[in-house]
């Protein structure tokens, strides 16, 4: 304990320079979180998806609907347990900047296939009953300060109803929350039959499938049994594990988001090296009273465990304090909802930079306390700063 | 005020001459300052490049005619008739073959890209002959263009970069229907380089599209004819048309991409921008402590804390343009030029395009570094001129 004293001591004695090294490293681990954030966000919901869950879309792409009869093909298939449809209805709520996914499904169906979205069983049962009932996630009802009982108007320039009006009214139901800290809740759904009975083209058809499976380990190869069943058909499908389907949608984004974050991860090591550099620095100047403490009978253990109780303090205090800061930021949501729908940094993240501010307190630390060290007493004693 | 330069210019050139010996702080001030600037360019050259790729085919004097609530070609339909009723309207160009109006279809296929295999959105788009005439910059730089009528396509360069399969002399299939890649096209870069072309008379039938297109291209007399144009269709009572000019259209698009990319450069750069001043800061006070005895005889000299302020101002910014030219040309070699595609989510499909490292972008990379070396060397040179002669000379 008498020695954390000397510790202090030493960070004390350039005050301005410790509290400057502490900021830049806690500049380079709040960057570290939010590289984090992104690249999670930029994965599109990979590590959300549910390894017994199949999508089914149109061959040619997914803007080609198919019919929504597929449905009883599909679930004639041994192996398949359930099947939701979803259509993408592009429904723009006051403004295209405004962007949320709004989607039509069969309530039942949907909410048995996805049970990270948990809704109360009260609203449930009232979506069953509003026929042009709607739910949505948290984020998106707190974007917009809705709440049950809200009309919410959308526009679709896709789907036009009878008559050419291309204006939809919902009753907003229910809200449901995710089950899981990275469940995207920015989606709207609504009800199939309302949509299908409103629309004036393309009765009949949806934009996807999500299928369960009731043996994970048979994905791929009840994939490739669905397409077959649809070969040589009008309709082709590609049917593929949810979580190639979202990898190959995050895909679609290229290799902006590897370069983003490639430039981030080289963001935050220059940060580090640039510190780091401060840290050995402060130390191999004061070479001269190591070589006291030594004279004085210090053992090299203690000298080494003092030099790198001083860095890896520094360390901890700017990393900590960096990763606090970017928890708390993107506690605060998503800076941008319509294309990151969620902002998070992932648990085992936090512990991989947790490990890079102890690593980067030894890496600093250990070069000069072992210089230090295997320096002779009376040649640190000579050592002039 | 001669001697006040000349007190200025010896203090800064020994500043100089003596930061060899200070190596390592110098070093890592300068490597934090370049750090910023490859950051800011590197982030912003994607937004130029995708900027550029959407805006540059946008002519002034092509209008895009859609149905009124579209938001884009994706979403619009129109039927024969009222490509008729809008090939007629006044303000339109012409030449010996008829009005230059193209109504044209837009549809997306799948197809690998080269670089992971993964599938990607892929616009095919379904031209009339007046197409060229009406973009007049797309040019068939390999091959042909397709015979009307039959199941040829022309391949954008971008295209054929970016997905695999798209190469000259081969086919490819996309439901039903076999399509031959007959030619190549280039349109300086824009948007329509990413896109396949097709006759829209073959693509209609293949798509089960009847005799409905989704847009019509229109070349203007001039570009002040786009109002007449606009007025002329909007009222007319037997068409529910959205007259946008092609510019505009491609600029809107271009907007919630370029402005997220923007705002993640400047974000990220702005954090790497104060860690980089806090170690120019660091180096700075480090400089000024190590020279602490010198300054002060200077001063017992009769030099004045005006060129000991401006000398210290001076050997930051030094060290900051260094940093921020190594930064620079770093940038400019690691991302000019670099080609890839990402999607453009208002029409669901890629865009092919090239990063682009401008000269404002390099210029405006060098004001921050510029910025950094003055606000890193302005604390310390107070410090420095404010230090006591006397007690700091007698000081070890």
């Amino acid at each position: 304990m008498k020695f954390l004293y000397l510790v202090a001591g030493n960070l004390k004695r350039k005050k301005l320079r410790t509290l400057l090294t502490l900021l830049s490293i806690a500049v380079a681990f709040f960057l570290f979180g939010l590289l984090c954030a992104l690249k999670e966000a930029l994965a599109g919901g990979v590590s959300m998806a549910g390894a017994d869950r199949l999508v089914t879309r149109h061959k040619v792409s997914i803007i080609q609907m198919i019919p929504i009869s597929y449905r009883t093909r599909i679930n004639g298939i041994p192996g398949v347990t359930a099947v939701a449809a979803q259509t993408w209805f592009g429904g723009v709520y006051q403004d295209p900047k405004n962007f949320f996914p709004s989607i039509p499904v069969e309530p039942s169906d949907f909410l048995d296939m996805f049970p990270e979205f948990v809704l109360p069983e009260a609203q449930r049962k009232a979506w069953l009953a509003t026929r042009t009932g709607a739910i949505v996630g948290r984020t998106t009802a707190d974007r917009f300060h809705w709440k049950v009982g809200d009309r919410i108007p959308l526009r679709s320039p896709i789907w036009r109803r009878d008559g050419g009006n291309d204006a939809w009214e919902f009753d907003l139901v229910g809200i449901y929350e995710g089950a899981k800290k990275g469940t995207d809740t920015s989606q709207f759904f609504f009800r199939y039959d309302y949509f299908d009975e409103g629309r004036a083209f393309g009765k009949g058809t949806i934009s996807w499938f999500t299928i369960r499976v009731k043996d994970p380990a048979e994905a791929d190869h009840l994939a490739a049994r669905v397409d077959q069943e649809f070969v040589n058909s009008a309709n082709e499908t590609k049917t593929e594990p949810e979580g190639a389907f979202a990898q190959g949608f995050a895909q679609q984004v290229g290799d902006i988001g590897t370069i983003v974050t490639g430039i981030l991860s080289a963001v935050f090591f220059t940060i580090l090296l640039v510190s780091g550099n401060t840290i050995a620095q402060s130390v191999r100047e004061r070479t001269e009273e190591l070589g006291v403490l030594k004279a004085l009978g210090f053992p090299n253990g203690l000298i080494l465990g003092l030099v790198l109780a001083e860095s890896c303090l520094i360390a901890g205090i700017g990393g900590l304090l960096g990763l606090g800061g970017a928890l708390a930021m993107t506690a605060g949501g998503s800076p941008a909802p319509s294309l990151l729908p969620t902002f998070y940094i992932p648990p085992h993240n936090i512990i991989v930079g947790v490990a890079l501010v102890v690593g980067l307190g030894l890496a600093t630390g250990v070069i000069p306390a072992v210089q230090a060290m295997r320096l002779g007493v009376a040649e640190a004693l000579r050592r002039q700063g | 005020m001669l001697n006040w330069f000349i007190q200025v210019f010896a203090i800064t050139a020994a500043n100089l001459r003596t930061l060899p010996q200070r190596r390592g702080a110098a070093v890592a001030a300068a490597v934090g300052i370049a750090g910023v600037v490859t950051v800011l360019v590197g982030v912003l050259s994607i937004a130029e490049g995708f900027k550029r790729a959407m805006t540059v085919s946008g002519a002034q004097d092509v209008a895009l005619v859609l149905r009124s609530g579209s938001d884009s070609e994706m979403t619009s339909g129109l039927t024969r008739d009222d490509t008729r009723t809008i090939a007629d309207a006044p303000g339109l160009a012409r030449n010996a073959e008829g009005p230059l109006a193209s109504p044209e279809l837009f549809v997306i296929i799948n197809l690998p890209k080269r670089s992971t295999g993964t599938d990607a959105n892929i616009p095919l788009r379904g031209v009339s002959p007046a197409a060229y005439a009406v973009r007049g910059n797309v040019k068939i730089v390999e091959g042909r263009t397709f015979t009307a009528g039959r199941n040829e396509v022309v391949v954008g360069a971008g295209a054929a970069r970016q997905f695999a399969g798209l190469d000259l002399g081969k086919t490819f299939r996309v439901g039903q229907n076999e399509w031959a890649i007959v030619g190549i096209f280039t349109a300086d870069g824009g948007v329509a380089e990413s896109e396949i072309w097709a006759d829209a008379a073959v693509l209609q039938p293949a798509y089960h599209r009847g005799d409905t297109y989704q847009a019509v291209y229109a070349k203007l007399n001039t570009p002040d004819a786009f109002r007449q144009f606009s007025d002329g269709l909007t009222s007319n009572p037997r068409l529910s048309t959205k007259v946008i000019r092609q510019a505009d259209y491609y600029a809107e698009q271009s907007t919630s991409v370029t402005s997220f990319i923007k705002g993640l450069g400047v974000v990220i750069a702005g954090l790497m921008a104060l860690g980089a001043l806090f170690g120019a800061l660091n180096t700075m006070y480090s400089s000024v402590s190590a020279r602490t005895r010198e300054i002060a005889t200077l001063r017992a000299l009769g030099f004045g804390s005006g060129p000991v302020v401006v000398s210290v101002l001076l050997e930051s910014l030094v060290l900051a343009l260094v940093g921020g030219a190594i930064g620079a040309v770093l940038a400019y070699v690691a991302f000019d030029g670099f080609t890839t595609s990402t999607i453009n989510w208002q029409t669901f499909s890629q865009v092919a395009f090239a990063f682009r490292v401008s000269p404002q972008l390099l210029i405006r990379a060098i004001v921050w570094a510029a910025f950094i070396g003055i606000f890193g060397g302005l604390f310390p040179a107070i410090h420095a001129a404010r230090i006591p002669i006397a007690a700091a000379l007698r000081a070890t």
